[in-house]
């Protein structure tokens, strides 16, 4: 156990944590903007899975990571297009819609590689790109600054998501909508409009969450790739009070637990694997009972909105 | 409310009716002139008076036929002894894949028999129960299932399983002996069935020739979790191990992890992985069930339904060991690594898992 | 999400034919469009849809071994539902099903391997007991936290999902792995077979069809008479209904969806109880494979209501057979079974809309003639 304490095992830890966190960032984040606004979209996993398959065939084919992320998210726009017209226009009951596009993301995806790939193949995805100077500073570089662009891109997604709901109009309208629909829609907001719109991004984001597991992080499709990050990630959103910085809280106390229970059997700490898998998620709940919520979750989240209805 | 779905009933039940029950649909005998079937028929010149019939394989899977592992392992075989039989007109093969979950595994292993297969592999080790209650129903199909040891006593059951502890062993002398960190990484997916026996033979093969080196061993938890199994194998590396070797489809996660670094070997397991990533699979344990499916194929046209437990073993060539053509193995190395399987199959070493 | 609004308005009014037939036929509409898209994506396969379509009814329906298949995947369906109906009706949204599943199937191992001395009559309703109570409990921890604490059900009941999975791993492979598989060397990650005196009976010889699913259509009815004839059904109902109305009146609110959770957990593992006892005589992995989110489904196609979550989990557990039956006939992957699936569900859902906007304008009319009579 003094192993543990190690500087180069701490060091691990946070490197490894980091890198666990990406996917987890971009899905809960996207899933914020979508359930601010009120929209419940628990289909994220599938979208996910067909955005890491798309990406991961265009990589496969032209070899151009960026192309690859493009069509990444050009699938994640396109179900929540799905998503949003399901729920949004149709008024559907929007928990069982999102278990659907779950489904037919995991099928689709599936049937997709076994047609077009077949085998399980690695490419060359996003490297680690070290930033300069920064990236040089004896273990906090290491730790810190020498990931794949994705990586990066999740972290920065934080400030930016928060700036956009805090300081934005549209933030703003977001909000409204997902507070009190009728109040926004009798001021002349298009509930319906900011909603797709919402869904959209957080379907978006997913696709690229996807894209940063099967082009940065693991360079590999396989079926059912994500095993069920997704849900993971709408859990993180409650944890985290609908905010990008407390999503980056609890996506770093998973992450964090997940890389350290990994590391404690490396180090052949003698603690039964299936207990220390079990950690980062009795954690979790841990910490939300001990950090009392007071955050309440938005007024109109998973209500479909009808004019004339209240 | 009640009412609606009444008439919901009502609805689909006329749908049903109306459905004229479809012909069946199991796939006509196909008449071939005579060819070589497995057993005796010479070929001759002119098809002669009796055509043979095409051999019908059916194998239900739990996991998907590309997952570069367990699943795929059979289905493999059973592509190579149909080329070898002639193609499809000679074999024919119907697979079921996914089928993770036992009741629907057990529907596709009846409706398999029922349809007239000659034999139907259960290649999963849950599908036991299923498999004992199927068999006297169908006294004219060969069950083979696996993994196990137990045919229940029946005449149209086999069983099969594989020695995973051997290869495992195999692999431990070699990596033992290429290590320069002296630290060894295992990703293993739950510690079960042949996950557990491989890397028990391994950590033995290792322990025999450096009881020094350290193997390290993690297990996700899942055998589908790449990402977890991604990370665990940078772990590893980070914490210092120079070799890797796992089980279980998400190994592709470790293999890939190993990758990246361009310099960290692979040893794999069910299945050649060299694929994956040329450079540094050093070798991989093969699961041979091509052996197997010949000889019961063989007994099943002489009339020898079943009775007979295989286990894959070195010296029975159902475990193979195939070195990477692409890697350069020392030849002191590769000597240690032939003189473990000797003493294997001559049972001087034996490997407990 | 408010049960149906119309409910009351239905009896109160004339049998209202169309409307009923517009009801149900939306719902299939809905299938029908996406089996439409599925018959799409076969052509691309290249196999012909209307072949391999006919194979999925006939697999479901058109033999005793399909049947009894549809009727087996139905009954952990049915009783997933009932506890998504009692959750849902109180507005507590219960994704642990997958959790209080393994945990129920758990229970249902240790306890008749630990007292196998025990005859059948006390031994098999003891042990759906204790499934019942486990997965009560699993329910009861998300349950408690919502309450005291306001810490979200969704957040909690994933994660305890993955917590019992594990735990189900640890003991599997440990406690209570097969000791036949530890002597053969074999290691399977499965347990003991249960001793015969709970085994549940099964109802047609050389099938899996038993009496647990009879159990589980007995309880159906007993969620009925409890959420539409006990004081605490009325209860749960009207904090679903309307939370801040049923605070007024004295309901404590955050107690009714405690009781909730841990009530649709508790079925939730008597659906793993009766899998292991019933169908798989012993604990294996795999033993949900996705129960917990399909009962969610059938229960919504049910409309939230017990009695019609019995035909919703035959229908759901249909298309899953008849699925798996179609996969083996054309060759298909099984992954477009899983995209189908998921294109009936989206499409079903999304054609209640009709039925909604049906519902009221029967109900406006009704009020509008009610007036005109006064």
């Amino acid at each position: 156990m003094n192993d543990v304490f190690q500087l180069s095992v701490i060091a691990g830890i946070l490197t490894s944590a980091i890198r666990l966190a990406t996917p987890y960032l971009y899905a809960a984040i996207g899933e914020t903007f979508s359930q601010r606004s009120g929209v419940l979209n628990l289909g994220v996993d599938g979208i996910m899975l067909l955005s890491a398959y798309a990406s991961f065939y265009v990589v496969l084919n032209t070899s151009s990571i960026w192309l690859g992320l493009l069509a990444a998210i050009v699938v994640g726009l396109l179900m929540g297009l799905l998503m949003s017209f399901v729920s949004v226009t149709l008024k559907a009951e929007q928990g069982i819609s999102g278990i659907g596009l779950y489904m037919f993301g995991l099928g689709l995806s599936s049937l997709l590689f076994k047609i077009t790939i077949g085998t399980v193949k690695t490419v060359t995805g996003f490297q680690p790109v070290k930033i300069p100077l920064l990236g040089n500073i004896p273990v906090i570089g290491e730790i810190f600054f020498n990931h794949s662009l994705l990586v990066y891109g999740a972290f920065l997604l934080v400030p930016v998501a928060w700036w956009i709901l805090e300081k934005t109009t549209w933030g703003l309208r977001i909000k409204s909508v997902g507070q009190n629909p009728a109040a926004a829609d009798s001021l002349g907001v298009n509930v319906d409009r900011v909603r797709y719109v919402s869904v959209c991004i957080g379907a978006m984001l997913a696709g690229i969450a996807g894209a940063s597991l099967s082009i940065s992080l693991l360079n590999l499709f396989q079926d059912n790739l994500t095993a069920g990050q997704g849900f993971i990630a709408v859990a993180l959103v409650y944890f985290g009070g609908w905010k990008p910085v407390g999503i980056l809280w609890g996506a770093l106390l998973f992450s964090t637990v997940n890389a350290f229970q990994l590391w404690m059997q490396v180090l052949g700490v003698n603690i039964p694997s299936d207990v220390a898998i079990m950690l980062p998620y009795l954690l979790t709940i841990a910490a939300l009972a001990v950090t009392i919520n007071r955050v309440r979750q938005p007024a109109a989240l998973n209500k479909p909105f009808e004019r004339g209805e209240s | 409310m009640f009412k609606r779905l009444i008439v919901v009933m009502v609805l689909l039940a006329l749908l049903v009716t109306a459905c004229a029950k479809p012909t069946p649909t199991a796939a006509p005998m196909t008449e071939v002139p005579a060819t070589e079937a497995v057993v005796t028929e010479a070929p001759t010149e002119a098809p002669t008076a009796e055509p043979a019939k095409t051999f019908r394989v059916a194998v239900v899977m739990p996991s998907a036929v590309t997952d570069m592992a367990f699943s795929q392992s059979m289905y493999n075989a059973l592509l190579a002894v149909q080329a070898e039989m002639g193609g499809e007109a000679a074999m024919e093969i119907k697979y079921s894949e996914g089928m993770f979950k036992v009741p629907d595994a057990a529907a596709a292993v009846r409706d398999y028999a029922s349809q007239g297969f000659d034999v139907v592999i259960a290649h999963g080790s849950q599908y036991g129960s299923s498999v004992q209650e199927i068999a006297p129903d169908f006294p004219d199909v060969t069950f083979a299932w696996g993994t196990d040891v137990n045919t229940f006593g029946m005449p149209n059951v086999y069983a099969y399983t594989a020695a995973a502890e051997e290869g495992g062993y195999i692999n431990g002398v070699l990596a033992a002996m290429l290590t320069k960190s002296k630290i060894i990484g295992v990703t293993g997916p739950v510690e079960v069935g042949d996950a557990k026996t491989y890397i028990d033979g391994f950590t033995q093969g290792v322990a025999a020739i450096d009881p020094t080196i350290t193997v390290s061993k993690t297990w996700t938890g899942s055998f589908s979790d790449v990402a977890l199994m991604t990370e665990a194998a940078k772990t590893h590396i980070a914490a210092g191990a120079d070799i890797l070797t796992g089980s279980s489809q998400s190994v592709v996660g470790s293999i890939g992890a190993a990758k990246d670094t361009g310099k960290v070997l692979w040893f794999g397991t069910q299945q050649d992985q060299a694929s994956l990533a040329p450079e540094l699979v050093v070798a991989s344990q093969v699961y041979d069930w091509i052996g197997m499916v010949k000889e019961i194929i063989a007994q099943h046209l002489a009339g020898t339904l079943g009775g007979k437990t295989y286990i894959l073993q070195l010296k029975n060539d159902g475990l193979k060991i195939a070195f990477n053509p692409l890697y350069a193995l020392p030849a002191d190395v590769l000597a240690a690594g032939q003189k473990a399987i000797e003493d294997i199959k001559t049972g001087k070493i034996t490997v407990t898992p | 999400m408010p049960p149906e609004k119309d409910e009351k308005a239905v009896h109160a009014r004339r049998f209202d034919f169309f409307g009923l037939f517009f009801n149900a036929l939306l719902p299939l509409a809905g299938m029908l469009l996406a089996l439409l898209i599925g018959a799409i994506m076969l052509l691309i396969l290249k196999v012909n849809p209307l072949t391999a379509y006919a194979q999925m009814i006939n697999g479901a329906f058109g033999s005793v071994s399909g049947l009894t298949q549809t009727l087996v995947k139905a009954t952990p369906l049915l009783l997933v539902g009932l506890g998504i109906c009692i959750a849902f009706r109180a507005s507590v949204i219960n994704i642990g099903g997958e959790g209080q599943i393994i945990v129920g199937a758990l229970a249902a191992t240790w306890f008749p391997l630990t007292f196998r001395t025990w005859p059948g009559w006390l031994l098999i309703p003891s042990t759906l007991l204790v499934g019942f109570m486990a997965g009560a409990i699993w329910g009861f921890v998300p349950g408690i936290l919502k309450a005291r604490l306001r810490v979200n059900e969704i957040l909690t009941t994933v994660m305890m999902n993955a917590v019992a999975l594990q735990l189900m791993n640890l003991l599997v492979r440990s406690v209570l792995m097969d000791p036949a598989g530890i002597s053969a060397g074999t290691y399977l990650a499965q347990s003991e077979r249960l001793p015969e005196q709970a085994w549940l009976m099964r109802l047609v010889p050389k099938t899996l069809l038993n009496t647990g699913s009879l159990i589980a259509v007995a309880l159906a009815i007993v969620v009925y008479i409890f959420l539409w004839r006990t004081t605490i059904g009325y209860r749960i109902r009207a904090v679903g209904f309307n939370a801040e109305a049923a605070r007024f009146s004295g309901i404590n609110v955050p107690f009714n969806q405690a009781l909730s959770l841990t009530l649709a957990g508790g079925f939730a593992g008597i659906a793993g109880a009766i899998e292991v006892m019933g169908v798989q005589h012993r604990l294996l992995e795999g033993i949900t494979s996705g129960y917990g989110f399909s009962g969610i489904v059938a229960a919504l196609f049910g409309g939230l209501h017990p009695l019609g979550t019995i035909p919703a989990s035959i229908l759901f557990g249909a298309l899953l057979v008849g699925g798996d039956k179609m996969q083996r006939a054309v060759q298909v992957p099984n992954s477009l079974i899983d995209a189908i699936l998921g294109l009936v569900v989206l499409f079903v859902v999304g054609s209640a809309l009709w039925s909604r906007r049906w519902a009221a304008h029967r109900q406006m009319a009704a009020a509008k003639n009610q007036e005109e009579q006064a």
